[in-house]
């Protein structure tokens, strides 16, 4: 059941799971996205899950929000339902040409470049949702010592494959595209890919991260 | 494809965000794709039923001004809706085209639509088919994210747009319709309406705003009063969806439209109504605009209203 829903504007139910962002809120979000997404309702337009809400614009032609919500509020999950969690490994490449802003992050930070990286890549990251650009993935939780604020003035190209930290998170700029994050290297990987149509998306709400550190031959011998 | 069998037109001037558009793609928003789809519905939907297409047929949308097409194949013809001037070249001579009306072409004959007039969008078709490749059931060009035929971009010069169907029972229609346009833009007011200090609240429902030349297919960008946020500058990042007005951390409104970022983390004041979600997008940079508050049952009757008056004049076509 869903308890709190709100309209937002006159096509969209807005389905408030909380004010807090962490995983287990995330993980219900994440839940009620599948599960609606499986009931394939006629008339539902788009479902978009973030940290702690779930968006979900409709056909005005077949909806009103009233009837909508009646419906959409009703829906359980079973207790046992549990999330299915994949494994993805991310190559990621620091060398100089790619950690934009590592001398910005050892300044706010007060820790040398190698702990930095080496705290980066000790952990596994969850991924809270996807989506700005196409295939943009919003991992997190980064350790309490390694957040920090965005960009004063945010960068109007962040290079393709860059890897980004601000605050709890961590993301990857799927495309070429103007944004804030503080860039610490670069993945040769392609995250997103068009021309497959069924799924695009290297990285899914739920799917846990390991970024592994190469060297840039390395970097250069997966771009070939 | 043996020439002689083609049919085709030649872009000898590309225009300005010249693509092909149809009603969009569907249920891609968690992934971050967002809907695209022909920013003026009303105007597509015409089209389409002025040349007797399929609902969801390919048109060619364009921006201020539209592109130079030079025609090559047997006897088809095409359509413009929209405000749009355009001349028409034949061995003939050359005609001043209207809006909404079907004229024929032959080979080696040409469109030039010169612009859109106190408007923005404009839509181009034929009474048949466009050769164009689907992603995720959509032709929709989506430049941002270089998702579309053409490899996501806009048309460019020399281009060469096939023509894979003509419809030879088709016969020549016409609309009178002089457009619709709209003063106050109505609104709802967003999940994050009391973000913002009461003075600020009340300067956006009674001063204007002027739309700025930031504004394209994904968001128009407004100057005016500055609003001022007395909560938080940012909200944790969740779903947009079009129509969405927020409020930068400089206290400008941007509004999002059809290929708009699928997630944001700005304070939405408010959302434009459906209902005038086509007028709105026709609005040129330099105009000034009003916001109306009304309820979600008011918006959803409007938007009824609005549906009919389309209706109703694809009705009147003959």
């Amino acid at each position: 059941m869903i308890k709190n829903i709100l309209n937002l504007g006159d096509a969209a139910l807005y389905c408030d799971f909380g004010s807090d962002v962490n995983q287990e809120i995330n993980s219900n979000v994440i839940k009620y996205f599948y599960r609606i997404k499986k009931l394939n309702l006629r008339g539902i337009t788009n479902l978009t899950p973030s940290y702690n809400k779930l968006i979900i614009s409709y056909d005005l032609n077949i909806h009103s929000f009233l009837s909508l919500k009646k419906k959409i509020e009703n829906i359980e999950i079973k207790e046992n339902n549990k999330l299915e969690k994949n494994l993805i490994k991310i190559p990621v490449c620091c060398d100089n040409n790619f950690a934009l802003d590592i001398k910005r992050v050892e300044n706010k930070l007060k820790l040398k470049s190698e702990i930095i990286l080496e705290k980066f890549f000790s952990k596994n990251y969850f991924c809270y949702m996807t989506g700005f650009v196409a295939g943009m993935p919003f991992l997190g939780d980064l350790n309490q010592e390694m957040r920090l604020k965005r960009l004063e003035t945010p960068r109007v190209k962040v290079p393709k494959g860059s890897v980004g930290i601000t605050e709890q998170f961590c993301n990857i700029y799927t495309f070429e595209t103007p944004g804030g994050w503080n860039i610490l290297g670069n993945t040769p990987q392609n995250i997103f890919d068009t021309s497959n149509q069924s799924n695009p998306n290297l990285v899914n709400p739920g799917d846990t991260i390991k970024f592994y550190r190469i060297t840039l031959d390395q970097y250069n011998e997966i771009k070939r | 494809m043996k020439s002689k069998d083609r049919n085709y037109f030649k872009i000898l001037r590309a225009g300005i965000n010249t693509t092909y558009q149809d009603l969009g793609r569907n249920n891609l928003y968690h992934i971050g794709i967002p809907f695209s789809g022909a920013m003026d519905k009303r105007n597509f939907q015409l089209l389409n039923s002025l040349l007797q297409n399929d609902y969801n047929s390919p048109v060619i949308e364009f921006a201020y001004q539209g592109p130079h097409l030079k025609y090559f194949g047997k006897d088809i013809f095409f359509c413009i809706s929209g405000n749009v001037s355009f001349k028409i070249i034949t061995k003939e001579g050359v005609i001043d085209g209207n809006s909404y009306q079907c004229y024929l072409l032959k080979n080696g004959d040409e469109v030039d639509i010169h612009s859109t007039n106190k408007s923005v969008y404009g839509y181009f078709s034929i009474n048949g088919t466009f050769g164009v490749d689907y992603y995720w059931g959509s032709c929709s060009i989506n430049t941002q994210a270089q998702i579309g035929p053409n490899n996501g971009n806009k048309f460019s010069k020399d281009l060469e747009i096939e023509i894979i169907d003509i419809n030879n029972s088709f016969n020549k229609r016409k609309l009178d319709y002089l457009g619709s346009t709209i003063e106050n833009i109505r609104v709802i007011k967003g999940t994050n309406y009391d973000y913002f200090s009461e003075s600020s609240q009340n300067k956006f429902f009674k001063e204007s705003f002027k739309i700025t030349k930031l504004s394209d297919r994904m968001g128009m960008r407004l100057e005016g009063p500055k609003i001022e946020n007395i909560v938080d500058p940012n909200i944790k990042s969740e779903g947009l969806v079009k129509g969405v007005i927020q409020i930068t951390s400089a206290g400008d409104p941007i509004i999002m439209l059809s290929d708009h970022g699928t997630i944001g983390g700005y304070p939405k004041i408010a959302t434009v109504i459906s209902a005038d979600y086509d007028r709105l997008v026709q609005l040129t940079p330099g105009s000034n605009i009003k916001f109306k508050d009304v309820s979600l049952e008011d918006a959803e009757t409007l938007y009824k209203l609005y549906q009919m008056e389309t209706n109703n004049l694809i009705s009147q076509i003959k």
